[in-house]
C-alpha cells in the first residue's frame, strides 16, 4: 500500500490545476490587463508610445453621449428581448406540456434555432427584413398596412433586432421550462383537482409557482446572454443605422478593432464587464433569498 | 365532451403556429438557396420557381467553402477535445470534492461577455506572432468549451454514486486509477453531451475568429459574414452559404437530439 503518494494524496488541487491555470492565463488575466490599459491613452494606430494618464479615458468615455446611449440601449435591448422571452416561452412550454401526437418532433424543431449559427440567422432575416425585396413588408402590404424600414431606420432597428433574439432564443426559456415541468410531481396538481379547483386556478395557483425557480433561472440565463448579444447586431446592422443599435459590444468591439483606441475600448470593455458580472451577482442572490422564503 | 374536442383543435392550432414560425426562416432560407437572382428580388416573393443549384457551385466552387468548412472542424475538433483532456479531471474533483468555489471560477468564463477577453488577446498574439494561427484560434474556443464541459460533466459525475469508485479503492486501486477506469467508462452519455454542444458553440462562434483569423485559418461564420460584404445583393448565393454552415450544427442535433436536450436544460432545472 503505496499509494498515498503524493499524487494521490493531493488530487483536489492537482485534477483541476491544468483547468484552472488555463482560465487564469487565458480570462483573469486578460481581464486584469484591460483594466491596466483602461487607464493608459493607448492608441495602437497613432504609433506612440503607452502612457498613463489616470482616469483620463474613463472621464472622456463615460461623458461621451455615444457611451450613454450604448448603455442605455443595451438595457433596453435586453430588457424587452428577455421580458417577451419569458412570458412566449413559459407559454409556449404549457401548451407542450399537454400530451399530444407529435409532442416529440414539435421539441425537436424547436431545437433548431437554438443551434442555427447566430451570424447565418441574421443574414436570413436581412432579407425578410429588406425594405424592396423582403418578405416582411410584402406581408405588410398584402393586410394593408404601412410597409416599414426594419433595420433600415433609426426608429425601427432595435425592436426589429429584438424580434431576431426572439425567434432565436425563446425556445431555450421553453426547453428549461419543459424539462422543470416534467420533473413536477402530480400530487399538488390532482389534490388541487379533487377539491374542484379549475384548470386555469390549478395553472394559476399550483404549476406555476412550483415551477417558479426554473422559470427564473432559464430567464437569468437569458438575460445575461442578451446583454452581449453580438453576432446577430453586428451582421445585421453594425451597429448602425448611424449608432442607432450600437450596443456596449458593438462600441466596445468598434473602439478595439476599428479604431484601434485601445485605452478608451478598455473602459467600455470594463463597463460591460461590470455590468454582466453585478447583474449576475446580484440575480444570484435575489434567487437565493426567493429560495429561502419558498423554502 | 364538445367543449373539450374544440379545446383540443384549438391547442393543435396553435402548436401547428408555433412551429411554423420557428420553422418558416429555415424553409425560406432553403428555398431562396434554390432560387436565381431574379427570382429572389421578383416582387410579389415566388413561392414556385423552378430550383437551381449555381448559389452552390458559386459558393463551394469560386468561393473555396470547403476550406473554411476545414477550418472550422479542425477548430471545433481540438478545442473540444483539449477542453475534455482540461474539463474531465476538474469536473471529476468539483464534484467529489464539492468545490463549489472552482465551479464558480470556471463558470465566469461562461458567463462574461468574451470581447473582455479577446481585445487583450488581440495585442498577446499580435505580439506572438500568433495572428491567423490555429493555435490562436483553438486556445480561443477552449473558452467557450471548457466552462461547458465542466457545467455539464461535474453534473454527471455527482448522478454517479460514489461507491462505485470507493469500493475498487478499497480493494486497493488509487482514486486516479478508479476515475479512469471505473467512472470515465461510465460517462459516455455525458461526455456525449459535453461533446456536441460544445462543438455547436465552437461551430457557432464569430467574434473570437473574426477577429484573432485572417485568409489562412477563416472559419466558416466568418466567410459567410464576408460573403455578404463581398457580394452585396447576391441573396442566393448568401442563403447558400447559410445552408452549408448550418446544416451539420443541424444534423448533430437531430442525431443527438436527448443528449443536446439534456446539455442545455441541465442545471437549470436542478438547482
Amino acid at each position: 500500500m503505496i499509494q498515498s503518494s503524493f499524487a494521490e494524496r493531493n488530487l483536489r488541487i492537482l485534477f483541476p490545476l491544468p483547468a484552472i491555470i488555463f482560465v487564469a492565463l487565458l480570462m483573469i488575466f486578460p481581464v486584469l490587463y484591460t483594466l491596466f490599459l483602461s487607464f493608459t491613452n493607448w492608441n495602437l494606430t497613432s504609433g506612440m508610445p503607452l502612457s498613463f494618464n489616470g482616469i483620463n479615458s474613463y472621464r472622456r468615455v463615460l461623458t461621451e453621449p455615444r457611451f450613454l446611449d450604448a448603455v442605455g440601449r443595451t438595457f433596453e435591448f435586453t430588457f424587452f428581448a428577455v421580458v417577451i422571452e419569458g412570458f412566449l416561452g413559459v407559454a409556449i412550454a404549457l401548451i407542450l406540456n399537454r400530451a399530444f401526437v407529435g409532442k416529440s418532433i414539435a421539441k425537436l424543431l424547436l431545437l433548431l434555432p437554438l443551434v442555427a449559427t447566430p451570424v447565418a440567422v441574421g443574414i436570413v432575416f436581412n432579407l425578410f427584413y429588406d425594405p424592396t425585396i423582403g418578405l416582411a413588408n410584402f406581408v405588410l402590404k398584402s393586410l394593408g398596412l404601412p410597409q416599414g424600414l426594419w433595420v433600415s431606420s433609426a426608429g425601427s432597428v432595435i425592436p426589429s433586432l429584438i424580434l431576431v433574439d426572439v425567434w432565436q432564443w425563446t425556445p431555450m426559456i421553453t426547453l428549461i421550462v419543459l424539462a422543470g415541468l416534467a420533473g413536477l410531481s402530480e400530487e399538488p396538481v390532482e389534490a388541487a383537482r379533487v377539491d374542484g379547483a379549475s384548470e386555469w386556478q390549478i395553472l394559476r395557483y399550483v404549476t406555476i409557482p412550483m415551477v417558479m425557480p426554473v422559470i427564473l433561472t432559464a430567464v437569468i440565463l437569458r438575460l445575461i446572454d442578451a446583454l452581449k448579444t453580438f453576432d446577430i447586431i453586428f451582421a445585421m446592422t453594425g451597429g448602425g443605422p448611424g449608432y442607432a443599435s450600437e450596443t456596449l459590444n458593438i462600441m466596445g468591439f468598434k473602439y478595439s478593432f476599428e479604431y484601434f483606441r485601445m485605452g478608451q475600448s478598455s473602459v467600455i470593455l470594463v463597463a460591460l464587464f461590470l455590468i454582466v458580472f453585478l447583474c449576475s451577482l446580484g440575480i444570484m442572490k435575489l434567487r437565493a433569498s426567493s429560495e429561502i422564503r419558498a423554502g | 365532451m364538445n367543449k373539450k374536442l374544440i379545446t383540443n383543435i384549438f391547442l393543435y392550432l396553435l402548436v401547428v403556429a408555433i412551429v411554423l414560425v420557428v420553422l418558416f426562416p429555415f424553409l425560406w432560407m432553403l428555398a431562396s438557396s434554390f432560387k436565381t437572382q431574379v427570382d429572389i428580388v421578383s416582387w410579389p416573393p415566388k413561392l414556385i420557381f423552378s430550383p437551381t443549384l449555381q448559389n452552390y457551385h458559386k459558393v463551394f466552387g469560386e468561393q473555396d467553402f470547403l476550406k473554411y468548412f476545414i477550418n472550422s472542424t479542425i477548430v471545433g475538433s481540438f478545442a473540444v477535445g483539449l477542453s475534455l483532456v482540461l474539463g474531465l479531471p476538474a469536473a471529476y474533483s468539483i464534484s467529489r470534492y464539492a468545490q463549489k468555489k472552482l465551479a464558480v471560477f470556471i463558470l465566469l468564463a461562461r458567463l462574461m461577455p468574451g470581447i473582455s477577453f479577446l481585445m487583450p488577446w488581440y495585442i498577446i498574439f499580435s505580439r506572438l506572432n500568433l495572428m491567423d494561427s490555429y493555435v490562436a484560434l483553438i486556445l480561443s474556443h477552449m473558452l467557450i468549451a471548457l466552462p461547458i464541459v465542466v457545467w455539464i460533466m461535474s453534473t454527471y459525475f455527482s448522478s454517479i454514486p460514489r461507491e462505485m469508485e470507493e469500493s475498487a479503492m478499497v480493494d486497493g486501486a488509487t482514486r486516479r486509477y478508479a476515475f479512469w477506469a471505473i467512472i470515465l467508462p461510465l460517462s459516455g452519455p455525458g461526455i456525449i453531451t459535453a461533446t456536441t454542444l460544445s462543438f455547436i458553440f465552437s461551430w457557432n462562434n464569430f467574434m473570437f475568429s473574426q477577429v484573432l483569423s485572417m485568409e489562412k485559418t477563416k472559419t466558416l461564420p466568418i466567410a459567410v459574414y464576408n460573403f455578404v460584404s463581398y457580394a452585396e445583393v447576391d441573396w442566393g448565393g448568401v442563403m447558400a452559404a447559410a445552408v452549408a454552415i448550418m446544416a451539420p450544427a443541424i444534423i448533430l442535433t437531430m442525431i443527438f437530439q436527448k443528449y443536446v436536450v439534456k446539455g442545455l436544460t441541465m442545471g437549470a432545472v436542478k438547482g
